[in-house]
């Protein structure tokens, strides 16, 4: 009995993908968890893993196809074996059927399961199959509640007795049925604030006014000079290069610490504080951008960051990523210093309530102790989610931010 | 009805039976002039003698021997082990002999021969001495296999088994022992190969055997607080399996929890969830989930020997998952 390789989803968000390249071809033994074939996703390229060991008996697509999630793409069996053309027709049927070929590869930060199962094959307990034959109700038109949108008796019972089908209004009602805050137990990841009455008042009113992000701006200048300094001085102690975007992250992500309030997700019923700061940065690559991750970027030293931030920025060029690396910013930074950019205003990543664009570093004739000196200035200018952070709340987290950038031994005081 | 304890309703089971018919008769270690390591014989000696009560050294392989052979010529042997750990020793003739000579011998020779004791884990015993085998015994054609949870069914199953022609392998709990129930007066059977439903409930079903019967009637006690009304099947017989009604019930609350002290792995739960999927597919509306002792030897740490068994939170939890009520 031959297994189906299907597309699988390789990020939380992905609905189809594109089949890059088969890494096994027809005839090819494979084992569990041999590479099959590189999948280009909403985000990165892939890898898809073999789910069983045999022969590779034939590609169903091939390579530069696009196919959606659950589709078949490959059979794995004994060598010789041939495949019911069924089998291969039904493609999201026989691979969803059997429910590993449809679980996602990568641990994938916590998510509502989705409403429909992946891939559109309808999954009904078989008593749920059993009543709505009996009365007569389309199961495509019920929304199924149980693991992976199984649809189970309940919700037989619920579109029963309503008549029609439910899955509009309960999709949209979904972000809405989050419990309210819990107090936060010691040594939580993050504290969620239900939305006092002023902010459900500011953040409706400004949404109106702007966009569904009422973003405003605030830029400041921070003189580098002796920031520069200091990267000289570190660099040439040879033991690995830090540049002013590593010094500008890890200034950031201190100031986030002591700035929680910017460090924050809005969660359209409440602001999820967050207790770890998760630096996000910009890369840009060839045909878009992406955000990777410095986890803890409070916590690590510039030499960690700088290291860190070299493999993330190659490995996203490269689109080698896997979806956590991306995902889970508490707060993000983006820099066209390089482009010659003198300052520029980014916008914001939801759910992330905050963007810091960086421009570039020169040299300035400023008023500097009373004289006119040439200093190495630098232009910041935060985008600010108004529902989360007010001015005052941003210009406070903004001015530490420039005071650790102008003194960075304050950045290990 | 009169309350009685799961050791004196036994003893009125192979006192009345050893009345009745004078084949039968009870051997093992320390039954005679120790009364029983579990005191199930106490005073059968005094009241029916050596030749009847018969104390046998500690050769678990010769007197399951012994036991075989007398049945084979007519007599009805109640063969205790002191428990079914220490039975494995006698496994061969149990399983090689007893359950065998029916079919070898065309019919010709029958092997009447209950052999009893308790099994399963009570505290801190350890790995060697904690050991829930009847799935073992379950496996094997030609055995019965009977395992009751209250004083009611001890003493009505164990008369059972002693009438019954071919051998009984009656699996009891050195915890059940203590426990107190009320007893029917006067001569009654349970018959083998029934499952008594020990309490009704419309949501879910649990079904459990021996010591898991209590766990689940704890378990169904709290889920009641939460509004969810359980059901509890205690199977008595784990073989022949009495699918009427298990399905019965299953087809009635559409999800299931199978509760057993053993190990998971090809244990008495696992048949359970065979015969339910294959009668009664269509009525499920959840996959049927198992509470099992852990997959490990039973450790000797009180702490970890409890986590190993099967408990009442454990049971709640997997009812919350049939129910689609926690992931």
């Amino acid at each position: 009995m031959a297994t189906t390789v299907v597309m699988e989803a390789l990020s939380p968000t992905m609905e189809e993908g594109r089949l890059v390249e088969w890494k096994k071809q027809p005839g090819d033994v494979v084992a569990v968890g041999d590479v099959l074939a590189e999948v280009e996703t909403d985000k990165a390229v892939m890898e898809l893993v073999a789910r069983a060991a045999g022969t590779l008996l034939a590609h169903a697509v091939a390579a530069g196809t696009t196919v959606p999630v659950g589709q078949a793409l490959a059979h794995i069996g004994a060598a010789g074996e041939v495949v019911a053309a069924g089998a291969a027709g039904a493609a999201g049927a026989a691979g969803a059927a059997n429910g590993r070929e449809t679980t996602p590869v990568a641990p994938v930060a916590v998510a509502a399961p989705p409403l429909q199962a992946a891939g559109g094959r309808l999954k009904a307990s078989p008593l749920a199959r059993r009543i709505a034959a009996d009365r007569g109700l389309d199961l495509q038109a019920v929304t199924g509640t149980g693991p992976e949108g199984r649809i189970v008796l309940r919700d037989v019972e619920t579109a029963g007795s309503r008549g029609t089908a439910p899955s509009a209004p309960l999709a949209a009602s979904r972000p809405h049925v989050l419990t309210p805050a819990e107090p936060a137990a010691a040594g939580s990841a993050y504290t969620d604030v239900p939305l006092t009455q002023i902010r459900k008042a500011i953040s409706k009113r400004l949404a109106q006014s702007i966009g569904p992000i009422p973003t405003f701006y605030l830029t400041a200048e921070a003189d580098m000079t002796r920031a520069a300094e200091a990267r000289e001085g570190l660099n040439a102690l040879g033991e690995g290069k830090v540049s002013f975007n590593d010094i500008v992250i890890k200034a950031t992500a201190l100031a986030l610490g002591q700035h929680p309030a910017c460090n924050a997700w809005w969660q359209e019923d409440r602001i999820r504080y967050w207790a770890d700061v998760h630096v996000a940065m910009a890369v840009a690559v060839e045909d878009g951008l992406i955000t990777p991750i410095i986890r803890h970027a409070d916590r690590k030293t510039l030499r960690e960051i700088g290291a860190e931030a070299k493999d993330l920025a190659l490995r996203a060029r490269e689109r080698k990523l896997k979806p956590e690396e991306y995902t889970g910013g508490t707060f993000s930074v983006s820099n066209l210093g390089m482009f010659d950019i003198d300052e520029f205003t980014a916008i914001i990543n939801p759910p992330e309530a905050g963007i810091l664009a960086v421009g570039r570093i020169g040299d300035q004739a400023v008023a500097y102790e009373g004289q006119l000196a040439i200093r190495k200035r630098l232009r910041l200018t935060m985008s600010c989610d108004h529902r989360v952070i007010d001015g005052a709340t941003g210009a406070q987290f903004l001015r530490t931010l420039v005071r650790m950038l102008e003194n960075p031994l304050g950045m290990v005081w | 009805m009169a309350v009685v304890t799961y050791r004196d309703a036994l003893n009125q089971a192979i006192r009345e039976e050893m009345r009745l018919d004078p084949s039968v008769f009870l051997m093992g270690e320390e039954v005679g002039v120790y009364q029983g390591a579990y005191k199930v014989s106490r005073g059968l000696l005094d009241e029916f003698g050596p030749m009847r009560v018969v104390d046998t050294p500690i050769t678990e392989l010769g007197f399951a021997g012994v036991g075989v052979g007398a049945a084979m010529v007519g007599l009805r042997p109640i063969v205790e082990f002191m428990t079914w750990n220490f039975a494995l020793l006698a496994i061969d003739q149990v399983v090689n002999t007893a359950a065998k000579m029916r079919y070898m011998s065309g019919g010709q020779i029958s092997v009447p021969a209950v052999f009893r004791g308790p099994g399963g884990s009570a505290l801190q015993l350890a790995a060697q001495h904690s050991q829930a085998f009847e799935s073992w015994y379950a496996h094997i054609p030609g055995l019965k296999v009977v395992m009751p949870a209250t004083p009611a069914d001890a003493k009505g199953l164990l008369k059972s088994a002693i009438r019954d022609e071919d051998p009984v392998v009656f699996i009891e709990g050195e915890m059940l022992y203590n426990t107190k129930g009320e007893v029917p007066e006067g001569e009654y059977l349970t018959p083998i190969g029934v499952a008594d439903v020990k309490r009704t409930g419309a949501d879910v079903t649990l079904i459990c055997h021996s010591k898991t019967v209590s766990v689940a009637l704890k378990a169904a006690e709290q889920l009641a607080a939460d509004g969810i009304d359980a059901e509890v099947v205690d199977l008595r017989t784990i073989r022949p399996l009495d699918h009427e009604t298990v399905l019965t019930s299953v087809s009635k609350t559409h999800r299931a929890v199978v509760v057993e002290e053993g190990w998971s792995f090809a244990g008495v739960g696992a048949q359970v969830v065979d015969v339910i999927q294959r009668e009664i597919f269509d009525e499920l509306d959840s996959p049927v989930l198992r509470v099992t002792g852990a997959d490990v030897p039973m450790p000797y740490n009180k702490h970890l020997e409890k986590a190993s068994k099967a408990d009442p939170p454990k049971v709640i939890a997997a009812v919350k998952r049939v129910m689609y009520l926690e992931p």
